[in-house]
This record gives C-alpha cells, sequence and structure tokens, in this order.
C-alpha cells in the first residue's frame, strides 16, 4: 500500500478553507443569534475538523477499514453526546432543591 | 491407581529469561520482548496492588470499633481514596491486560511478539510515569476526594495533592490506549496460518473486547480529568457551577469510561476462566461462539449503561429509566458466559488442580457481584442501597472476587509457561481455599451493613453495626493470608519449584506448544493451526488418548 500523495493545491486550498472558518467563527462570536450562537459555532467546528480529518490526516484516500475505524468512533461519540443531553433535556430544572417539608409529606 | 513416575525434565537452554541482549538491568529496561514487558507490569502492578493492599488493612483496622479505632477521620477520607486510586487505576485496569495479555496474546496466536512492541515498552514507561505521579500525590498530603474525584470537591474544595493524582491518572490513560491498539492490531495482522477467527483462545477474544473499550473510553476520562484538573489549577469554569460550569457533566463524562472501566477489568479473567475451565474439564468448551460474542456484547453494551451512578443526582426519570434498562441488558451476556462454563463442567472429567478452584470461585464470586448487579440497576431499590456498603460489596464482588480471582488463577494456570517451573500442589489449593472463605467473611458481611444503611466512606457507625464489621475485619486478615501465601510460594518455586515442561496440565492452546519458558521468538517454526479450539479428542499431542498413560501429575512438590 503506497502512500498517497496530496497535491500542495488541495492543501493550500484546505488551508485557506480552515482559516475562512476561523474568520467566521470570530465574526460569529460578536453577533448574537439566541439560541442558535453555540449551533453555529460547533457548525463550523465540526466542518472544520471534518476537513482536518478528510485530508490533512489523509482519511479520504484511507483504507475503507480505517475509514470504518473512524465512523465508528464518531458514532460512540455520539453516544456519549446523546445520551447525557438525554438526561440534560429531560431532567426537571426549577433551580432549587424540594424543602425538607415536601420531602416529609411525600 | 498409582501415578505414573514423573520424568526429570530440565529447562530449555536457551529461553527469553536467559536471552542476554545486555547487561543485566538494561536487558531488562530497553526490551521490546512481549514477555519480558508483561514481566515488568507484573512487578509494577505487584507494587500498587500492595499499596492498595496495606490501605485497605487499614481501613478495615480503623472499622474495628465503631468511633475509629486508627487514624483521624481526615486520614480515613484519604485512606479509601488512595486506596480506591492505586487498585483501579494502576492495579485491576492493567493487571490481566498488561500481564497476562502482553505475554499470552503474541504467543496464543503463533506470533513472535505483538505488532508494535516498541510501543509496547513506552506503554509501560508510560504507565510508570503516570503512577510515580500519583504516588507523589500520596507522599505530599495523599488524596481525600474519593477515587471518582467528583466536582467541585476535587477542582475546589478539596486540599489535598489532586492535581498530581489526577495529571498521573491523565498520562496513565496513555498505557492503557497504546495497549489496546497493539492488541487489537496484532489480532487482526499477525495470526499464525491456519488460526481463523473462530479459532482463536477466548482470551484472545476477550482482550480484543477490552482493548475496544480501552482506545474507545480511555480517552473520555483522560480528557475529563485533566479538565477536573485545569480548574482547579487555573479556574478555568468545566464543573463548577460558580464558573459558569456544570458538576453533573463531571460525572457523565467521568461514568462514560469508568463503568466500561469494570468490564476492562473483568472481561480479561472472563477471558482467564474460558481457558482454565476446559483444561480441567478436560472437555472443549460449551457454546464457543457465544462466549466470544458475549465479549463483545458487553464490551458494546457496558458503554450504555454509566448514568446508573447517578440515579440519586436529580437525573431525568426518563434517562433514568432509559439506563435502568440498558444496565439489566448487560447482565444477559454475562449470563451466558456464566451458563456456557457450567454445561462445560457438566460431565466434564474435572481435576481439582489450582487454577480450577480459583475458576470455580471465580464463577460462584461473579453470580453474586453480578445479581447484586441488577439490584442496583433497579430504580427503586437504588434510592435505598446507593453509597452504602451495599455497592462496595457488590463491586468487590466483581473486581476482587471476579477480576482479582481471575488474575491469581491466572497466574496459577500460566505461571509454570512464565517461569517454566511448578509450585506446590497441595499448599497452593489450599491458599485458593483460603482466598475464597477470607473474600467472602470480608465482604459478604458488608451486603448487609449496607441493606441495614450503613453508608460508605464514613470513618465511624453506630454500636449496632460493630459484629458485622468485625467479621469483615476478621476476613481481611484471612484474605491477606490468601494473598501472602501465593506471594511467597509462587517466588520460592522461580528457583526450586520443580520444572514443569511445555505442557503440564496439559492444556491445548499454541501457547503450550512452545518451551516453558518459551524463545524470545515464541516458536522455533511459525505454527500451522489445524486444530479446533478446546479440542482434546484429536490431539494426540496432548498424550490423553484412550488407553495411553497419563502424562505426570502437573504438579506434584509435596
Amino acid at each position: 500500500m503506497s502512500e498517497h500523495i496530496v497535491s500542495p493545491k488541495i492543501y493550500l486550498a484546505i488551508f485557506t478553507t480552515l482559516m475562512a472558518g476561523t474568520g467566521m467563527t470570530v465574526w460569529a462570536a460578536f453577533q448574537n443569534f439566541g439560541k442558535f450562537n453555540i449551533v453555529i459555532a460547533l457548525a463550523i467546528a465540526t466542518i472544520k475538523a471534518t476537513l482536518v480529518v478528510l485530508y490533512f490526516m489523509h482519511a479520504r484516500y484511507s483504507p475503507k477499514r480505517t475509514q470504518l475505524v473512524i465512523v465508528c468512533s464518531v458514532f460512540w461519540l455520539a453516544i456519549m453526546l446523546s445520551l447525557t443531553l438525554a438526561d440534560y433535556n429531560t431532567r426537571r430544572h426549577e433551580g432549587r432543591l424540594a424543602s425538607a417539608t415536601t420531602c416529609y409529606r411525600a | 491407581m498409582s501415578t505414573p513416575p514423573t520424568p526429570v525434565r530440565e529447562l530449555p537452554h536457551k529461553h527469553y529469561l536467559n536471552a542476554t541482549y545486555g547487561a543485566g538491568l538494561r536487558s531488562w529496561l530497553l526490551t521490546t520482548d512481549h514477555k519480558r514487558i508483561a514481566l515488568l507490569y507484573l512487578a509494577s502492578v505487584t507494587v500498587f496492588f500492595f499499596i492498595g493492599g496495606v490501605l485497605a488493612t487499614m481501613i478495615r483496622i480503623h472499622l474495628l470499633t465503631p468511633g475509629g479505632a486508627l487514624v483521624t477521620p481526615e486520614t480515613y477520607n484519604k485512606l479509601f481514596t488512595m486506596h480506591g486510586v492505586a487498585m483501579i487505576f494502576f492495579f485491576l485496569i492493567p493487571s490481566i491486560p498488561a500481564v497476562f495479555g502482553n505475554f499470552l496474546i503474541p504467543l496464543m496466536i503463533g506470533a513472535k511478539d505483538l505488532a508494535f512492541p516498541k510501543i509496547n515498552l513506552l506503554s509501560w514507561y508510560i504507565y510508570v510515569i503516570g503512577g510515580c505521579f500519583v504516588l507523589y500525590s500520596f507522599g505530599t498530603g495523599g488524596l481525600d476526594t474519593g477515587w471518582t474525584f467528583y466536582t467541585p470537591l476535587s477542582s475546589v474544595y478539596s486540599n489535598s495533592a489532586v492535581t498530581p493524582a489526577v495529571l498521573g491518572i491523565f498520562i496513565n490513560g496513555f498505557s492503557s490506549i497504546l495497549t489496546g491498539l497493539n492488541f487489537i492490531v496484532t489480532i487482526h495482522t499477525m495470526r499464525a496460518p491456519g488460526m481463523t477467527w473462530f479459532r482463536l483462545p477466548l482470551f484472545v477474544w476477550a482482550h480484543y473486547a477490552t482493548s475496544l473499550v480501552m482506545i474507545l473510553g480511555t480517552p473520555v476520562v483522560a480528557i475529563t480529568l485533566l479538565l477536573a484538573g485545569l480548574e482547579r489549577m487555573f479556574h478555568l469554569g468545566f464543573f463548577n457551577p460558580a464558573l459558569g460550569g456544570d458538576p453533573i457533566l463531571f460525572q457523565h463524562l467521568f461514568w462514560f469510561y469508568s463503568h466500561p472501566a469494570v468490564y476492562i477489568m473483568i472481561l480479561p479473567a472472563m477471558g482467564v476462566i474460558s481457558e482454565i475451565i476446559p483444561t480441567f474439564a478436560r472437555k472443549p468448551i460449551f457454546g464457543y461462539a457465544f462466549i466470544a460474542g458475549s465479549s463483545i456484547a458487553i464490551a458494546v453494551i457496558g458503554f450504555l449503561v454509566w448514568a446508573h451512578h447517578m440515579f440519586v443526582t436529580g437525573e431525568s426519570t426518563y434517562a433514568a429509566l432509559t439506563f435502568s434498562f440498558l444496565s439489566y441488558l448487560v447482565a444477559i451476556p454475562s449470563a451466558v458466559k456464566v451458563f456456557n462454563w457450567t454445561s462445560t463442567l457438566y460431565k466434564g472429567s474435572i481435576s481439582w488442580d489450582p487454577p480450577m478452584i480459583y475458576a470455580l470461585g471465580f464463577i460462584g464470586l461473579f453470580v453474586i457481584g453480578g445479581l447484586t448487579g441488577l439490584f442496583l440497576a433497579c430504580l427503586g431499590l437504588d434510592i435505598h442501597i446507593h453509597d452504602t456498603y451495599f455497592v462496595v460489596a457488590h463491586f468487590h464482588y466483581i473486581m476482587v472476587g471476579g477480576a482479582v480471582m481471575g488474575y491469581v488463577g491466572g497466574l496459577h494456570f500460566w505461571w509454570p509457561k512464565i517461569t517454566g517451573r511448578l509450585y506446590p500442589r497441595a499448599l497452593s489449593r489450599f491458599a485458593a481455599v483460603v482466598l475464597f472463605i477470607g473474600f467472602n467473611l470480608t465482604f459478604f458481611p458488608q451486603f448487609i451493613l449496607g441493606y441495614l444503611g450503613m453508608p460508605r466512606r464514613y470513618h465511624t457507625y453506630p454500636p449496632e453495626f460493630q459484629v458485622l464489621n468485625v467479621l469483615s475485619t476478621a476476613g481481611a486478615s484471612i484474605l491477606a493470608l490468601g494473598y501472602l501465601l501465593p506471594m511467597s510460594y509462587l517466588t520460592w518455586s522461580m528457583r526450586y519449584g520443580r520444572v514443569a515442561g511445555q505442557n503440564p496440565w496439559p492444556a491445548t492452546g499454541l501457547e503450550w506448544k512452545t518451551d516453558s519458558p518459551p524463545l524470545t521468538e515464541n516458536f522455533e517454526v511459525t505454527p500451522v493451526v489445524t486444530w479446533e479450539p478446546y479440542d482434546f479428542k484429536n490431539r494426540p499431542d496432548l498424550g490423553l488418548a484412550t488407553g495411553t498413560p497419563l502424562p505426570a501429575p502437573a504438579l506434584g512438590d509435596d
């Protein structure tokens, strides 16, 4: 299996995209999108990370099995995040604990 | 029937222990031989086991009287924390994979070494460096957060040496990841001709599953503890509510690894038991594919149960229900293993050699530990017994009754392969029974204590709990004897034990088809595997064919 050679042009294009992404993140940080602040920041970061994995880490040119390993680990991360968020999104958020009398009455 | 005379055997002329790569210590510290690295690990995990054991002894002595007999409350907090950290991160997690996995996986699959021998040595050095950080923490004020490092206690309020400890565990994580990576690549790429996936010993399957957990889980705990350390050092807000963080997030991230970590401890032990049972029942293992598959199932489902540690943290009811259900689910593959082991014993020709006594002890203790785990997975009951001695007893039945019994059993099973020598039979059988009795006397009373409401991690208790606590402490002394005995006679046997020969039991694995101790290269010629796993019938080389006299008993020093 020979190592895939990536042309400097592609590297440069990816580098420019990453820099643009960084610029967009900084710009977005100064805008108020309300609920979507974090969504936008994370979306840009995810696209950047994907580009790094695909091109700088050569995942795009790797054998299928390597790609499978990467997909599996992302899936694992998704399990961790989704099950954790499943707790956060459905837990009670009164912001205070029930008083002792309430507990005793129950 | 009289025993046939024992032939006089000699150690092979050349083996990995006497191969010279340089002078003395250097040949060990710079070795890339997986067998020598395994012995380096054996020595280091023994050090941590000893430290953890001394701390446990102090805990038990302290709890002899209701008011506490030995140390101040603050010191008591440090004792159980340091006991947990030493035992879990530096003994239980590396014990079977790093010692037996390292030693045996290449031998079992017919390879010369692991796929990355230098990375293997690097993983040991990383372990030692991580260990030094933790020992530094122990020596400079100790650690009082509990081994779980819950925030904000660990990241804000604790006055003990938390920072070096979390750094040590962070560093140690890389050792675990590298070991797991090495095993997976080795098992995928270095199997001997004929060693198909379904001819792999179940020990290898168990380590494959363990390695998956190591690789997928360890980075999470390493980073989580590092974040807790950063919060402590630089006041960055990750988990401290005052800084905008969330303490429950720490628990989610911590248990995402630390629950599967239980399977890092128990899966390899299950692998050991799956080797011992067919060998001493003289029968092919019952349901090979199911045992292999259940290892993978435990590794996968084990990742989906973590929040059952958090039922009382105000966790959402829906999440709690989901995690409770998933926790019940993990009992299925565990039960598959137990049923298959017991079915293997059925109508087997059972011999009571020391490894078998440990294996049978394992099955009993693991069943108790596993079933009490179901009590804890039950949402309603968990509210009552959460953070009580019931939990302490439950996880000790899994980790000590399971993982350590497996470890000591494995040590007895492969000791002749590792050192080329046998140990005294009667004494070792006696030690196995002592260990079993001592263990049960120590931890069974703790189930009752917990059910009656004695909380864990308290330095004091009401006087009515004293009888059970005294029983537990008495058991701990017997348990200590159960560990000291094997340490003594195994050390003795390294020099004075009878020479074992290639296959003293005899067992069917490929590791028994080479010298004891093996060559540095493991095999003179790469073996070709033509037989099915655990097949005693079609293996005339084992000397078990009908009509032929059995080979001399494996152990007979006494």
